[in-house]
């Protein structure tokens, strides 16, 4: 009789002891499976702190000069072309000096800066005020500086247009997929009701490309890392007196100009 | 005093309220033994030829858009590009340039299921079938 209880409580025991282990014992089978899937960077990758751009206005005189660059850029992004200007979609553009450096304009502008035409194009704040309106974060700051959309996130809500102080962005009032002259397939489109603007050419620093608009430049444009002192543009804005748009608002633009 | 059971225009009525009755039930009786039979999408010769996906076709099959959705946010937000699946092959994480590279015929392929299903995927308001683009 005795025994027997003793024997019932061992054998209770050792059972509630494996029930215990069950758990753990899952836990071990499944680390041990097969590997799971990883993610990385391209072996090009281009990186960087944070991306600038220094623009060399004086090899830049006129409109034509700038064409090139514009074009490339609308090709490979498949921006559209609409006739009406209320559509318009820009990334890459040209302004005079009144709307480009509005308050830094001097009394007696000399008559090279009067009448030239300025690349424009989003300026990668370091605080930028879009990525703080945006509602979804659908506009948001990458660690390389580059201020991207997501544009799968974006809900239309054009706070980030009213935000941007530059006029960087544009909204799709229409479906752009008609307005693109010539699809570029390795790029997507937008759709209808998304903002978009310049994304410092992304998809090419991934691949270890700088963007189509400094390679298309003939030296007028330098990009490089702003936070690396032996980085080509640190090396330019020393040697170079360069402005900046609308400095006073203090948002930070990573693109300079040499005037 | 009309007897109160009576009902005026019986004959009318009842074949009225057959008519009714038969339209009513017409698309359950005219569809019956007709299921659309399950979708069967088309592999691409070139998909063929490589025999395996980027994951297990059991997985691609339930969860390509929970893939989809995962390397959108990884190139997206985390700017990386490059898949490497459990077997040790390297993928470019792109929609229009890795998974149509291989299945080429979107309509025979994406859009037979979800034509099936009645889903619609906005994935093609941007993303380019590059077919299409030529
Ligand atoms: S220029 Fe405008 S859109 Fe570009 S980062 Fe600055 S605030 Fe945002
Ligand atoms: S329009 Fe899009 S990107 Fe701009 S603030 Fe709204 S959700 Fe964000």
């Amino acid at each position: 009789m005795k025994s027997s209880r003793r024997r019932f409580l061992k054998i209770a025991g050792i059972s509630a002891l494996g029930l215990g282990a069950k758990p753990v014992l899952d836990v071990m089978a499944s680390s041990s499976e097969t590997a799971a899937p990883k993610t990385a960077k391209g072996e090009n990758v281009l990186t960087a702190k944070r991306w600038a751009l220094v623009i060399d206005t004086r090899k830049l005189q006129s409109e034509e000069d700038l064409d090139p660059m514009i074009e490339i850029c609308d090709k490979i992004h498949n921006v559209p072309k609409f006739e009406n200007k209320n559509h318009e979609i820009k990334w890459l553009w040209a302004e005079e000096f009144k709307h480009e450096f509005p308050m830094q304009e001097p009394d007696f502008l000399n008559d090279r800066l009067k009448h030239m035409s300025f690349l424009t194009l989003c300026n990668h704040c370091e605080k930028a005020p879009c990525v703080r309106v945006c509602p979804t974060k659908a506009t948001f700051k990458r660690e390389d500086g580059i201020v991207l959309m997501d544009f799968h996130r974006c809900i239309g809500c054009r706070f980030c247009m009213a935000a941007c102080p530059y006029g960087s962005r544009s909204f799709n009032f229409r479906d752009p997929r008609p307005f693109i002259k010539e699809t570029n397939p390795d790029f997507p489109t937008r759709t209808k009701g998304v903002v978009e603007k310049c994304n410092f050419c992304a998809e090419r620093l991934a691949v270890g490309k700088l963007p189509a608009c400094v390679e298309a430049s003939n030296g007028a444009l330098t990009f490089g890392d702003l936070d690396d002192p032996e980085s080509e543009v640190r090396a330019v804005l020393r040697s170079n007196y360069t402005i900046r748009r609308k400095p006073a608002l203090g948002t930070g633009p990573s693109v300079f100009y040499i005037v | 005093m009309p007897n109160k059971k009576q009902m005026y225009d019986k004959g009318k009525v009842v074949i009225g309220l057959c008519i009714l009755v038969a339209l009513m039930t017409f698309p359950f009786w005219y569809n019956l033994g007709k299921a659309a039979p399950a979708p069967e999408p088309k592999l691409s010769e070139k998909a063929k030829a490589a025999k395996e996906c980027v994951m297990p076709k059991a997985y691609m099959t339930s969860g390509h858009m929970q893939l989809l959705n995962e390397w959108r946010d990884t190139v997206v937000r985390d700017a990386k590009r490059i898949y490497t699946n459990p077997s040790g092959k390297k993928f470019n994480m792109s929609l229009s340039n890795t998974c149509l590279d291989c299945h080429v015929e979107k309509a025979e392929f994406c859009d037979k299921c979800h034509n099936y299903a009645s889903v619609t995927p906005y994935c093609w308001d941007c993303h380019i079938d590059p077919k299409e683009a030529k």
